[in-house]
């Protein structure tokens, strides 16, 4: 397996539970860079805090474990000094929609190519087990005993909506869609955003009752539908998955050459 | 061209964690979890190399081989 030549072998077996998606996410994300051929030294994993944000510690390629939330910041000053690499920023849900919200939907509305992942498992798991703001109303948390009256966010609406260019959205269950989408948001010019469904059984899924890792994964076999299916006007829970938004736009670093041709023409 | 043949199950068991998520998506049901919790093709003969369980493994802990054109070839020279 070619997958085994991109990991730092020395850090296995990893800190991750058993059934953790996250794994899943990053063998799904290591064939995607297998299959598409890229060199080692041509791909930047830039990571924040939390348990998917070590997904950079395992991989053999430039790393960069940064702080919490501000892995799109520091993806975006590699990315303005270095265009010509490919910037990978795996991201939780709550270290890139909540404390690096900001940063999130502006470097989707500055269009800079980045290819941002959020692995989605609505609860904080490292912390042990707060909610997030995709864990969503009625869901029990360790801090919300009772159950959250808090909203989630839709990721992929909210990057449609923020400006990104490729939005798409999958599961750990459908692997073969995940490493497809993998390869597309990677080659996408601008900034591109995979939001992954993954199960975190340790903390949402025991307090949530959603049983083991392989019951979650069911349920996303069982919830999820392809983008545009009819089922989904029968059933408005159903979950969409597949590419949402995929359009050409100015990007960033580009554009900002631009200014700087021109600024030494005048000088 | 036929369809790929398996050669073997690589797993390495220093890795697996026994989440059971190999053993119950797998369409042929090949499998199972051993005394320790550690995976191992219990029927390989029933595996249609589909690779599922490789790529859904969240421990990187398996791996499908399957016999290579040079294999096959020798295989059929021999008369096998």
């Amino acid at each position: 397996m070619g997958v085994k030549d991109y990991i730092r072998t020395r850090f296995f077996p990893h800190i991750w539970c058993p059934g953790c998606g996250h794994g899943t996410v990053l063998n799904s994300l290591l064939t995607a860079i297998e299959k598409l051929g890229l060199s080692k030294n041509d791909i930047v994993f830039v990571s924040g805090i939390g348990c998917s944000s070590r997904i950079s510690g395992y991989v053999d390629f430039h790393t960069l474990h940064t702080i919490h939330g501000r892995a799109v910041a520091f993806a975006t000053g590699v990315k303005m000094s270095r265009p010509g690499l490919n910037i990978i920023v795996p991201m939780g849900d709550g270290d890139a929609l909540a404390i690096g919200g900001n940063h999130f939907i502006h470097a989707a509305r500055r269009n800079i190519d980045l290819t941002a992942i959020v692995m989605n498992n609505r609860i904080y798991g490292m912390t042990g087990g707060q909610f997030s703001p995709l864990s969503g109303y009625g869901i029990k948390a360790t801090t919300a005993p009772y159950y959250n009256i808090d909203h989630g966010f839709d990721i992929a609406e909210l990057s449609v909506a923020a400006g990104a260019t490729f939005v798409a959205r999958s599961t750990t269950y459908h692997v073969k869609q995940l490493t497809n989408i993998f390869c597309k948001a990677i080659l996408h010019k601008g900034f591109s955003v995979v939001e992954v469904l993954s199960q975190c059984p340790t903390y949402f899924g025991r307090k949530n009752n959603a049983g083991s890792a392989v019951d979650m994964m069911e349920f996303y076999k069982n919830n999820t539908i392809p983008k545009g299916s009819k089922a989904k006007e029968e059933n408005s829970d159903l979950i969409e998955r597949g590419i949402f938004v995929q359009k050409e736009l100015p990007e960033y670093c580009e554009e900002y050459d631009k200014i700087i041709k021109i600024a030494k023409n005048r000088g | 061209m036929g369809r790929p043949e398996l050669k073997e199950h690589i797993i390495n068991k220093d890795w697996c964690k026994g989440c059971g998520i190999c053993v119950h998506f797998c369409p042929k049901n090949v499998l199972e979890l051993d005394s320790d919790a550690k995976v191992y093709a219990a029927r390989p003969e029933d595996c249609i190399y589909c690779r599922l369980c490789e790529l859904r493994c969240p421990d990187l802990a398996i791996e499908v081989k399957k016999v290579t054109f040079n294999e096959r070839k020798d295989k059929i020279r021999s008369g096998q």
